[in-house]
């Protein structure tokens, strides 16, 4: 039964979610936007909130708390957590995407443990926050490519490399570091290790200045001769080069759509303001043809048509999740068009508003700078758009490059 | 009651079963699975209502509310039968209906026996139409498009009438006029709506119905309506007594004059641009009362060019990718070049973005509730994304995109109709 409409039971939690961003998030945006690298002490009060929430239900207004798929089956249609996830994230990037990135134990690394981890490691990394590190200096994209090395040398894995840009790297507990253990291998040896900080060997060694999301720290760190825990291997230690880079993707077929909806809401509260400064100027009832209204009526209407598909594709993408279907090009579909639809709306929002837009009075300037990490991170456009054009030519990645 | 719906059923089946097409088409397993699982559906519906053919109330159309993609097993064995019926009967017949503007007489009695015109006939009147009838519709429409959108149009006239009358007409036009639409001679009612002006903005008709005795007399002038040639009937839209209102026309009466109306694409649908010149209907011709949703029939109606156009688009995208798997430049195929990839990407998005804004739009229809602003960012997206994508797929082609050896620079024609499309099919 074709429905798209947001399911009933998640109306709490996305309530909850707007309750957060709004009273919480938005009155924090500006100082933690001029006070970069500073830690956003705020947030762990309400971590602990949200924590609380977790525990209490199971579908509350955590921002990634996307959880492994249960074994068991139910009969007929999910909405589970990718999509509760997704609806949350929406609601808290009303607010600040910044801000989220930042909250204590919802980074990056948890969604891949939640992912990839076996039972064993999902209990002893049990309300760990854990940051995710990917990207080297020299290698972005091309994940595949990656130079850091793990060594295994009796009970412990040795780890070498240098990793940047990893979010939170410098505040949460710990960071799951990818890392080859054969590099003549190529993508099947490539695996990753949950290294908590302290770990002899492991430094964060600088912390960046950016164009936005400036309350979500932004780390490098080095790893030299850091003695990691075999038992920290997520996932399969074996090299098994049929199955390939499967294991440590699939984290991403559930993020991907994580950091639409972080688009999503993000777009949503700069046309949510635009419409309110433009409000005397812009009836807007959805009644008159595009043709015979004013011309900033009609780029607000079709900012919302972008916005509404992007947040339709998004939707669609965690469904897909929730319901088991594989959902590798719907999650890239929904990046590629979430992100760049972020961007654009965020940008023409300060176009619209001209002054007030540009100024620092107004948020709607920070927003725009915040948007276009959307686009970078998790996958450029590009890379999303290479994704989706190889599934839909049936074309491998040497074919296709 | 029952007995009448099983009736249909029966006479439907035996009518596609004496029709030569299915068989030479290898149509006949597919129809049969559809026909049989319809009546079925339409038989339990009955029973549990015990008979009753009031529409369920809305919140049984989705009791849990869960945000859902999956198609039923009607609509998916209906998708089904009619992708091969566009396949194997409109896409081969697209190119010489394009060339000769117009739907050969043949094609248009072997689709009149499809039935589609059920869908949007209630039951009370003998049809299947159902609380997921506009959901169903946009999926019928997009299908049978895929295979040539103006023969989508000229064989969805019937079920657009139908939806059209099922939900803004009275009681008494609906009783007048739905039956009737599902017999053998069919009156051919074709749309009347849409005007010719420059920054034309539907709640301004220039069409007028004076008041005159016990009936009105119409005058205007209606553009571009699909089947307007054959038409026994017309639906008109004109202001009555200061606000919008429906009429039927015959179309041979007094001062109704008719010409063909050529335009970019849309040919095989033959449009045809209508003279109203001081028409005497009497007041039953009147279709709708005060409570007219004039904005809600314009906000289907777009549905209807969006589904169509979709259909389209999802056709030249299809069309596309094994193209530019097979064509060669630079010693390989040119899909391995981002340049032809990324267009390629973008289309499948864009195309599921306006296909997602459709269908929640046409949900909420189904499910009662408000749907205006959700049709208009349909359409803003269909109008803007689906153009693009038709272009682009001429573009991929290159030079040959250009020529009438492949279908691509029809569709490119088409989708820019799209003023047409959304004026043509009520959803
Ligand atoms: C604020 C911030 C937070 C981040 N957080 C994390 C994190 O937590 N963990 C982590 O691991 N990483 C993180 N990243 C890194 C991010 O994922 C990468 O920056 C991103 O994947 C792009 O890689 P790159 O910067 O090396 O760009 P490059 O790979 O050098 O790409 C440069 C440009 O070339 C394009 N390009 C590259 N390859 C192709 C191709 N084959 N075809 C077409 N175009 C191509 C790209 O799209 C891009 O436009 C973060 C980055 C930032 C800025």
């Amino acid at each position: 039964m074709i429905n798209l409409e947001t399911p009933r039971k998640f109306r709490g939690l996305i309530a909850q979610a707007r309750q957060v961003a709004g009273q919480y998030y938005r009155p924090i945006s500006r100082k933690y936007d001029l006070a970069e690298h500073d830690y956003p002490k705020e947030l762990d009060m309400l971590a602990a909130l949200l924590d609380g929430m977790n525990a209490g239900s199971p579908e509350s207004a955590g921002a990634r708390t996307s959880k492994r798929q249960s074994s068991e089956h139910e009969e007929g249609v999910r909405n589970g957590s990718n999509l509760s996830t997704c609806l949350g994230i929406m609601e808290l990037c009303w607010g600040d995407v910044g801000l989220l990135l930042a909250m204590p134990r919802q980074g990056l690394g948890n969604a891949a443990i939640a992912a990839v981890a076996n039972d064993e490691q999902l209990k002893r990394f049990d309300g760990i926050w854990a940051a995710m590190a990917i990207t080297e200096p020299d290698c972005g994209s091309d994940s595949a490519a990656i130079r850091t090395t793990a060594v295994r040398d009796g009970d412990h894995y040795v780890l070498n490399g240098e990793k940047i840009f990893v979010t939170s790297g410098a505040r949460a507990g710990a960071v799951v570091v990818w890392a080859t253990l054969d590099k003549g291998l190529g993508r099947a040896a490539i695996k990753s290790f949950v290294v908590e900080h302290g770990t002899p060997g492991m430094e964060v060694t600088r912390l960046e200045k950016k164009l936005g999301i400036k309350a979500s720290d932004t780390a490098a760190i080095r790893f030299s001769d850091c003695r990691v825990p075999a038992e920290n291997l997520l996932g399969n230690p074996e090299v098994d080069v049929a199955k390939g880079f499967a294991g440590v993707m699939e984290t991403f077929d559930n993020t991907r759509p994580m950091v639409a909806a972080m688009a999503v809401g993000l777009a949503k509260a700069s046309l949510d303001r635009a419409r309110e400064l433009l409000q005397d100027h812009c009836a807007l009832d959805y009644r008159k043809p595009l043709l015979s209204v004013s011309h900033a009526e009609a780029q607000l209407y079709q900012l919302e048509a972008e916005w509404e598909a992007s947040r339709l594709l998004t939707l669609k993408a965690a469904w897909m999740a929730d319901n088991r279907l594989p959902n590798s090009k719907e999650a890239s579909m929904a990046k590629a068009k979430a992100g760049r639809m972020a961007t654009d709306v965020a940008l023409k929002c300060v176009e619209l508003c001209g002054l007030s837009g540009y100024g620092e009075d107004e948020l709607l300037e920070k927003w725009a700078r915040d948007a276009k990490i959307l686009d970078i991170f998790e996958g450029t456009q590009q890379v999303q758009l290479l994704i989706v054009a190889r599934r839909l030519l049936g074309k491998s990645s040497k074919e296709l490059k | 009651m029952l007995m009448q719906l099983q009736g249909r059923a029966l006479a439907l089946l035996n009518k596609i079963a004496g029709a030569q097409w299915p068989d030479r088409l290898r149509l006949r397993k597919p129809i049969e699975r559809w026909l049989y699982q319809g009546s079925k559906t339409s038989f339990s519906l009955m029973t549990q209502r015990g008979g009753q053919s009031r529409p369920r109330p809305a919140s049984s159309a989705n009791p849990s509310g869960l945000f859902d993609l999956t198609l039923s097993e009607d609509q998916r064995l209906l998708q089904d039968t009619l992708q091969q019926v566009a396949a194997e009967l409109l896409r081969p017949a697209a190119a010489d209906a394009d060339h000769n503007a117009r739907c050969p007489a043949e094609l248009r009695a072997s689709l009149a026996e499809l039935g589609l015109t059920h869908y949007g006939v209630p039951q009370a009147h003998g049809g299947l139409a159902d609380d997921a009838a506009c959901v169903t519709g946009a999926l019928l429409t997009e299908t049978l498009a895929h295979g040539d959108v103006s023969l989508a149009l000229v064989s969805l006239q019937g079920l657009s009438v139908a939806n059209l009358l099922r939900r803004f007409a009275t009681a008494s036009a609906q009783a007048q006029w739905l039956p009737a639409l599902l017999t053998e001679n069919a009156p051919q009612i074709a749309l009347a709506l849409a005007e010719q002006q420059v920054l034309a903005d539907p709640h301004r008709l220039r069409c007028r119905a004076e008041r005159k005795g016990k009936g009105y007399v119409l005058s205007g002038s209606k553009a571009m309506l699909v089947g307007g040639a054959e038409a026994s009937h017309l639906i008109v839209s004109a202001y009555a007594d200061g606000e919008p209102a429906l009429f039927i026309v015959e179309r041979n009466s007094a001062g109704v004059s008719c010409r063909a109306q050529p335009a970019m694409g849309l040919k095989g649908a033959a449009l045809a641009q209508v003279q109203l010149t001081k028409v005497r209907v009497p007041q039953a011709a009147r279709l709708t009362d005060q409570h007219f949703a004039y904005q809600q029939l314009l906000d289907v109606l777009a549905l209807g060019g969006c589904a169509l156009a979709v259909g389209v688009a999802q056709a030249a995208l299809d069309y596309v990718i094994p193209y530019v798997n097979d064509r060669h430049a630079f010693g390989e195929p040119i899909s391995h070049r981002q340049g032809v990839a990324f267009p390629v990407a973008n289309m499948a998005i864009e195309l599921e973005g306006v296909r997602l804004l459709l269908w929640r739009a046409c949900a909420r229809i189904d499910q009662q509730q408000s749907f205006t602003r959700e049709a208009y960012l349909a359409r803003l997206q269909a109008e803007d994304k689906l153009m693009r994508i038709a272009s682009d797929a001429v573009q991929l082609l290159g030079g040959h995109g250009f020529t009438q050896e492949h279908p691509v620079e029809r569709w490119y024609r088409d989708v820019r109709g799209f003023a047409v499309l959304a004026n043509s099919l009520v959803l």
